[in-house]
């Protein structure tokens, strides 16, 4: 077991290595950059220095002066040290920004996950209890709405109707104009307030998938032969479903859910952004849209590894859940 | 017969003639439409196909014609200030000095009637009649005033000049015991009122100035000049029956240049004024009646009217001619949703195929092979597979951007960068199907038989992982249209004027639209709901159709 994670933690480092060269070298080519915008703004001003000056100047000072392959190298030297440098939009170290905006998303992507596993797990599960049934195919049809979704026309349809039409929440933003005067608990109820519309759209695109996998993996065990013995026991059906199958059923289900943990802190970028939550994911589109690079080298290294992580997750969970993988 | 004949005969359980054999595609297909969500979904699609490619030809207009509509603006006619400054109109072949207007302006303020103008002449005006002067040239001449009838019974009206003989004499008093007087020579008429002929072109000569001011300053109903009779009533001057000027203490310009403003417009334009109206009817040339609108700003008058003008159609209502309406650059957003599904769906499948197309060999090759080049390859679809799609679709969007890429550059491209990164998950599923059939007798047996690598991949190999592909496949298609919507909808996928449901959203991001525009958004998000939901039904149905096991 332990080789067995080393070995997938060495082959993470590489990978990472490479993904991380070929981000740096798209960001590289990326022309509409911050330094540009900068070097044009300080070039109007008068008496100043002509523009190409202002950009020469300013591509020695961020570091974009070499070559490709040379300001990966200084960069990964600097990364592995855990300096990812100033953000150039918020002119702030990295990291701290990342600290300072991180919590909101990780709320959000927590509210949401948990929610989600309270309603799809118990309704894929009375899916395949009651094959072909009504509420089965009442569940699946949902599921697959919820899949199909978009989740920028969800979130106008809410902010249609419950900002515009029924006024019950404010349209953008994490607070309300009145926070600073607010009581402590206030200030969080209305912080609350401001998450609903954000978590429920999460919770509607998101929970179909969870659903449908539930249902497929209890149909799977339902179908298995030990599920067909403990019937003929003359178990109750009660207690052959919440016992013989559902624990069953809980393996794959443990290790999607494990494998998804690290996502949670990965920020819901479109969300974010349409509803102006200031999380890591509405930081980010702010940085794309501004040619951050030291930002947006951070985030995207940062998901890769969150998806790397993932997969070493939901393999070591599975092979802690079922001891069928360690024997192998 | 046969059949009859056969029963009659000995059966025997494995007798391939006992039940109706079907074929496994037959099968997979019967199992298919009996499900009834897949045939949902089919209608869908080849009603979403219909309506894009077949509606597209028959829609008449195209997806960026920009339609127009005339408006109601209210635009300025005619503004009207009251004149503060006195209007002179000097006699023919008479020149007076620049500063004649501040001088006439000080004398009738102070009350000094005589004064030297700039160049040194000695000048004087007589108040004719209440706002009226004449504004004479004068010479001091020695003059006894006592018991001159002509210059008391001035006195006695208040004027300061008289007339004796056929001299005019102007006096002054200056403080001694008797008034200087001075000979005065008629030059021209000052009063704070502009004159409008009725005919368009009316020259108005200098008798006719005076008299009728004097006429209309005294209250007299008639008057001789150049030898006619005219007749005031009011502010209206009538040449026998015929209205001949119009006399207003208003200057009124007309806010276009070459707009003629009739003084009976004027006229009813100032009676409305002074009834304290905020609007009034008059006819126009066409003898149409017309609303003008009154505006008083600071004594300044502003007559407005509403005049029709051309205006770009945006936001309409859906109307007949605009079933859904139009957008911000007035394009109707039927042909919009019509070009847009074309595109939605274009992607879709283009971006599937090219991605099928990838992930099978090399994923093929990755199974078929395994060892050294089985890892190579999976690491490689590693690192793919760890790039995070949407911050990198979004850093290319604006890498093109920068480029400017044309309309159909960026589709071209926005399909190649999803298929570049989506065929890893294809090349999994084939690989690990490929390396499980590889273990199994059919894939011994083929070996056994000699036939070439190639044949065993492609007959034998292939064939058993097409279900899966479908499968995939059918709901990759959903995820494609969905990303190339998200895409769009944040302004970096296609792009004005190539139309995609997504880019008809994107208007929301103005919550102006949002709120009160619906019917612009709340269509295309439907369509793409509805397209994305019918692709992963149809998956849906696939899977169980080529999977029966799941079936009780």
């Amino acid at each position: 077991m332990k080789k067995f994670i080393i070995r997938r933690l060495l082959i993470s480092v590489v990978l990472l290595f490479f993904v991380s060269m070929i981000i740096y070298a798209i960001m590289r080519l990326m022309p509409t950059s911050y330094v540009e915008t900068q070097a044009m703004a300080l070039a109007t001003r008068p008496g100043s220095k002509s523009y190409q000056e202002w950009v020469d100047q300013l591509n020695a000072q961020y570091g974009l002066d070499t070559g490709i392959v040379q300001g990966y190298f200084k960069w990964a030297s600097k990364a592995i040290r855990l300096d990812f440098g100033e953000s150039w939009y918020f002119n702030q170290p990295v990291l701290q920004k990342f600290s300072s905006v991180i919590w909101y998303s990780f709320g959000l992507g927590l509210a949401s996950f948990i929610i989600e596993i309270i309603i799809a797990i118990p309704a894929g599960i009375l899916a395949a209890r009651k094959q072909y049934s009504l509420a089965d195919y009442a569940i699946t049809v949902i599921a697959l709405i919820g899949i199909s979704l978009p989740s920028f026309f969800f979130a106008t349809i809410l902010k249609y109707i419950f900002s515009i039409r029924l006024g019950w929440v404010d349209l953008y933003g994490i607070v309300s104009r009145m926070h600073e005067s607010m009581s402590p608990t206030g200030k969080v109820l209305d912080m609350i307030r401001h998450m609903i519309l954000p978590t429920l759209t999460l919770v509607v695109v998101s929970i179909g998938s969870l659903m449908r996998y539930t249902r497929a993996n209890m149909l799977e065990v339902l179908n298995s032969d030990y599920i067909r013995t403990a019937r003929a026991k003359g178990l109750s059906e009660n207690r052959v479903v919440n016992h013989h199958a559902f624990r069953n059923t809980l393996i794959p289900i443990v290790t999607l859910l494990g494998g998804s943990l690290p996502g949670l802190f990965g920020g819901a970028m479109i969300t974010e952004t349409l509803f102006q939550i200031p999380g890591i994911g509405y930081t980010f589109y702010q940085c794309v849209t501004q040619g951050d690079i030291p930002f947006v080298m951070f985030y995207m290294v940062f998901m890769a590894v969150l998806i790397l992580l993932g997969n070493l997750i939901a393999d070591i969970t599975y092979a802690l859940v079922d001891p069928r993988v360690r024997v192998n | 017969m046969e059949n009859t004949n056969n029963q009659n005969e000995e059966m025997t359980l494995d007798d391939a003639a006992r039940v109706k054999v079907l074929s496994p595609g037959m099968m997979v297909f019967k199992r298919f439409i009996r499900n009834k969500l897949a045939i949902v979904g089919i209608i869908i699609i080849v009603f979403m196909f219909l309506f894009s490619f077949v509606g597209g030809l028959i829609c008449p207009y195209s997806q960026s014609q920009v339609f127009y509509t005339t408006e109601k603006i209210l635009k300025d006619y005619a503004g009207a200030t009251a004149i503060d400054q006195y209007q002179i109109q000097q006699k023919d072949g008479v020149e007076l000095p620049s500063d004649i207007f501040s001088k006439t302006l000080i004398a009738t303020s102070t009350g000094k009637y005589v004064f030297e103008s700039r160049k040194g002449d000695l000048m004087g005006i007589g108040n004719v009649g209440e706002g009226v002067y004449v504004i004479y040239s004068l010479e001091q001449v020695k003059m006894l005033l006592k018991k001159n009838a002509a210059y008391d019974a001035a006195v006695a009206a208040g004027e300061n000049f008289f007339t004796d003989g056929d001299k005019t004499y102007l006096f002054q008093d200056s403080g001694a015991a008797t008034p200087d007087v001075y000979e005065a020579t008629e030059l021209a008429v000052a009063a704070m009122k502009s004159f409008t002929g009725y005919a368009k072109d009316t020259k108005f000569s200098y008798e006719f100035y005076r008299g009728a001011l004097v006429a209309e300053a005294d209250g007299e109903k008639s008057f001789e000049a150049d030898g006619k009779t005219y007749t005031v009533e009011g502010d209206v001057i009538l040449d026998g029956d015929t209205e001949y000027a119009f006399i207003s203490d208003q200057n009124f310009n007309a806010a276009n240049s070459g707009v003629f403003i009739s003084p009976a417009y004027k006229h009813a334009a100032m009676d409305a004024v002074e009834a304290g109206q905020s609007s009034f009817v008059f006819a126009d040339e066409n003898g149409e009646d017309v609303e003008y609108v009154i505006e008083n700003k600071n004594g300044q008058y502003t007559f407005r009217k509403y005049q029709e003008t051309r205006v770009i159609d945006t936001y309409a209502r859906p109307s007949a001619a605009h079933w859904v309406g139009t957008d911000a650059n007035g394009m109707d957003l039927l042909a919009r949703l019509m070009y847009g599904g074309r595109i939605s769906l274009l992607i879709g499948f283009v971006v599937i195929f090219i991605e099928v197309f990838i992930g099978m060999i090399m994923g093929g090759i990755a199974g078929f092979f395994g060892g050294w080049v089985d890892n190579l390859l999976m690491r490689f679809v590693d690192v793919v597979y760890c790039i995070p799609t949407m911050p990198l679709y979004l850093i290319l969007g604006s890498i093109m951007d920068y480029y400017q890429a044309s309309a159909t550059t960026r589709i071209y491209m926005l399909c190649i960068i999803m298929a570049v990164i989506g065929w890893v998950g294809i090349a999994r599923i084939v690989r690990g199907q490929i390396l499980s059939l590889r273990e199994q007798e059919f894939m011994v047996a083929a070996e056994a038989t000699g036939i070439s690598t190639y044949r065993r991949i492609f007959k034998h190999l292939i064939p058993n992982v097409v279900p899966q592909l479908i499968v995939f496949a059918s709901m990759g298609l959903g995820d494609v249209i969905l990303a190339e919507a998200t895409l769009s909808f944040l302004g970096l996928g296609i792009k004005y004027p190539a139309a995609s449901w997504g880019s008809i959203i994107n208007a929301v991001n103005d919550s102006y639209v949002m709120s009160n525009y619906v019917f612009v958004w709340l269509p295309a998000g439907l369509f793409i709901l509805l397209t994305v939901l019918a692709f992963n039904f149809i998956g849906d149905g696939l899977r169980d159709a080529f999977d029966p096991k799941m079936k009780r």
